[in-house]
């Protein structure tokens, strides 16, 4: 794990600082690069034309007006999932629990905001509901952060085993309490068009793409600029260091956990606010299974994410029309992610062995 | 209610609790001896899909269920071998390449599926039985327990040659010392990568066995994402047990029983939520690392790649 820690980019000296730009982008571009080839050729083999199928899924994905807003729309719940796994992963805790916590913040959210419409104006209702979102998140958190930060019990374990047990709990809630009567498969209560987030203007982008973005910088800045942020690193970096530093490690492991389930919580309340308007029982997009590989690729960097998100995004949407129309199942944008992934990790090693020798 | 306590309903909650077992066992077992020698194998879920699909599709077409076997813990051997050159050779970050290769094997074993099998969805007999003498003949318990195919009492039988192995065989201990102390091993002339390799390699071959007896046995034939989250069960098990085969398989037990009465109950028409059911085991567990909370027995060297000299 100390080796992510050395390769986040850190500030160099102005000169430097250029040829550091190009060969981030190398490192970037070289695995793209042989991720398509690859994925190419297992295309080939499958007999379906490989520039066929790019093509379509960048002009579906990323070329037309149409694909381009749904691309944009698919951004908000992920990079908001993206944002709460960087200030886990900086923090050297590995939150793997992220479908539970998004899946009850979507199924909390979806409950509350018909009841809150009630009473109160869409202007309230809305940032309360997020606000209950992020809630609900951090405190399906909880058990696994006191488990860690008291007695050391692994948090891939517990968080995992949350997650299991949120996704299970949340088609309890559908199905035992917040089964709308009007239905006849299981679902909460349908939040009408007009209340839900209000759309950015010309678009039918809604404006948790907005939220989602400001939030990703702002977490990046804390991580990088701000005093608890850089303890955090200090905690991921060496806990027994930061033990000997005097950090209160526990107290920053629980805040971590937190934070982090609160993000993912805060995706799942954004995703029904902005587009489903409700939950179905059954449903789990795994969404925040699919963006660790994407928080890894962008080494825990904020910008980065946003700029792999986007890719990811265009490529889920492309890639769902792609199976209608070119007759290659959505799967394969799957692969294309792995390959993305070990493509970019062996890159990562050969140049880090490269630099090593120069030494 | 009453209904539910026939004996046809009992024997064939307990033959589904072994059928929903085994898978969780095996894959358990692979990730223990991994996690033994300080490689946290998160690849087992993509390890176990791949053995799944190379399973069936060896039985189909070879129309053998042991060849079957075989192609699926080759299967995921294959996984193991990516595993292992990413993680053990060059050292790269293994949750990274575990995530990384399970979407990989996710999306390519959907993919073959579907342009291979999805049109005429062809699935397998049943599987051989093999019904211990004796035992079998007992009311609801032996249907239920003792008339299985022969995996699985392999793979109960592996649960003793497991705990054998590491207590007294240099192999064992070598693991061990690769996951608690791999410098030390180093130092007494056995390569720390090596012993890993082949750990990885071992836990690729029971992972994909046991995706191969859910294809084969459990269902008779291969869907996308069939494994559905067996192998994080395997991880969570491995990680409960603490090193002792024996708890891998007490675990798998409860696991396998709560997912036969999900079955169990769909099928009786009971009125409560299967995922309630589900729940139950996570929960139980959650419980009792909350109860008796203490630090949890890990390899020191879990999760860290070994380089010689290194004093990180």
């Amino acid at each position: 794990m100390s080796a992510e820690a050395e390769t986040i980019p850190g500030q160099l000296p102005g000169g430097d600082r250029l040829k550091e730009i190009g060969g981030t982008a190398a490192r970037v571009l070289v695995p793209v690069v042989l991720a398509l080839i690859m994925g190419g050729i297992i295309l080939m083999i499958l007999g379906k034309d490989p520039l066929a199928y790019y093509a379509y899924v960048a002009r579906r994905g990323l070329l037309t007006w149409g694909g381009l807003q749904e691309t944009f729309t698919r951004m908000a719940p992920l990079l908001l999932i993206a944002a709460g796994l960087i200030v886990a992963f900086r923090a050297g805790i590995w939150n793997l629990g992220g479908d539970g916590q998004f899946l009850l913040g979507a199924v909390i959210t979806s409950a509350a905001a018909p009841v809150l419409l009630r009473a109160l104006p869409d202007l309230l209702v809305l940032p309360i509901c997020m606000i209950l979102g992020i809630v609900t998140g951090a405190i399906w958190s909880v058990v696994p952060a006191l488990l860690k930060a008291r007695y050391g019990i692994n948090e891939i374990i517990t968080s995992m085993m949350m997650s299991f047990l949120g996704t299970s709990f949340a088609n309890v809630l559908i199905k035992l309490v917040f089964w709308d009567p009007s239905t006849t498969v299981p679902q909460t209560r349908t939040l009408p068009v007009d209340d839900r987030l209000p759309r950015i203007i010309g678009t039918t982008v809604h404006s948790g793409i907005i939220v989602a973005i400001i939030v990703v910088i702002l977490v990046h800045l804390m991580m990088t600029r701000t005093s608890f942020g850089l303890k955090l690193q200090v905690v991921g970096a060496n806990p027994a260091a930061a033990v000997h530093a005097g950090l209160n490690v526990a107290g920053l492991t629980i805040a971590t956990f937190a934070i982090s389930a609160g993000l993912i919580g805060l995706s799942g309340a954004v995703d029904i606010l902005g587009v489903f308007g409700t939950v179905r029982a059954d449903w789990n997009p795994q969404y925040s299974f699919l963006v660790v590989p994407l928080v890894f690729l962008a080494r825990f960097n904020g910008y980065g994410v946003i700029g792999f998100t986007f890719f990811f995004s265009a490529l889920m949407i492309g890639g769902d029309s792609a199976a209608r129309r070119v007759g290659v199942p959505q799967f394969f944008v799957l692969v294309l992610v792995a390959l993305l992934l070990i493509f970019l990790a062996v890159v990562e090693y050969l140049d880090h062995r490269r630099r090593k020798k120069a030494h | 209610m009453e209904g539910l306590l026939t004996q046809p309903f009992l024997t064939s909650l307990l033959f589904g609790a072994v059928t929903a077992g085994v898978p969780l066992l095996l894959a358990g077992l692979g990730e223990q001896i991994s996690e033994k020698a300080g490689v946290l194998n998160i690849g087992i879920e993509g390890m176990m899909l791949f053995g799944a699909y190379c399973g069936f599709a060896v039985a189909l077409y070879s129309g053998s269920f042991t060849l079957g076997f075989i192609g699926g813990g080759l299967g995921g051997m294959v996984v193991a071998a990516i595993v292992m050159l990413l993680c053990i050779r060059f050292g790269i970050n293994q949750i990274v390449i575990g995530i990384g290769v399970t979407i990989g094997f996710e999306g390519l074993t959907a993919l073959l599926h579907f342009f291979e099998f999805a049109q005429d969805n062809p699935s397998l007999p049943a599987a051989p039985v093999f019904a211990l003498p004796i035992v079998s003949d007992i009311p609801v318990i032996g249907p239920g327990l003792f008339a299985h195919n022969a995996l699985v009492y392999l793979a109960v039988i592996l649960v003793g040659v497991l705990t054998w192995m590491f207590r007294s065989t240099y192999v064992g201990l070598n693991l061990e010392a690769a996951g608690n102390k791999p410098a030390a091993l180093d130092a007494a002339g056995v390569s720390v990568l090596k012993t890993r390799a082949l750990a990885v390699l071992s836990t690729g071959f029971l992972a994909g066995l046991g995706g191969a007896y859910m294809a084969e046995v459990g269902a008779g034939s291969f869907g996308p994402f069939m494994t559905g989250g067996a192998g994080f069960i395997g991880i969570v098990l491995a990680m409960l047990a603490r090193g002792k085969p024996i708890w891998v398989l007490l675990g798998a037990a409860l696991f396998g029983a709560s997912l036969s009465m999900t079955t169990a109950l769909q099928v009786a028409g009971v009125n409560v939520p299967t995922d309630v059911v589900q729940m139950l085991p996570f929960a139980m567990v959650m419980l009792v690392l909350v109860i008796f909370a203490r630090h949890s027995v890990l390899p020191p060297a879990l999760a860290t790649p070994y380089v010689r000299g290194d004093r990180g």
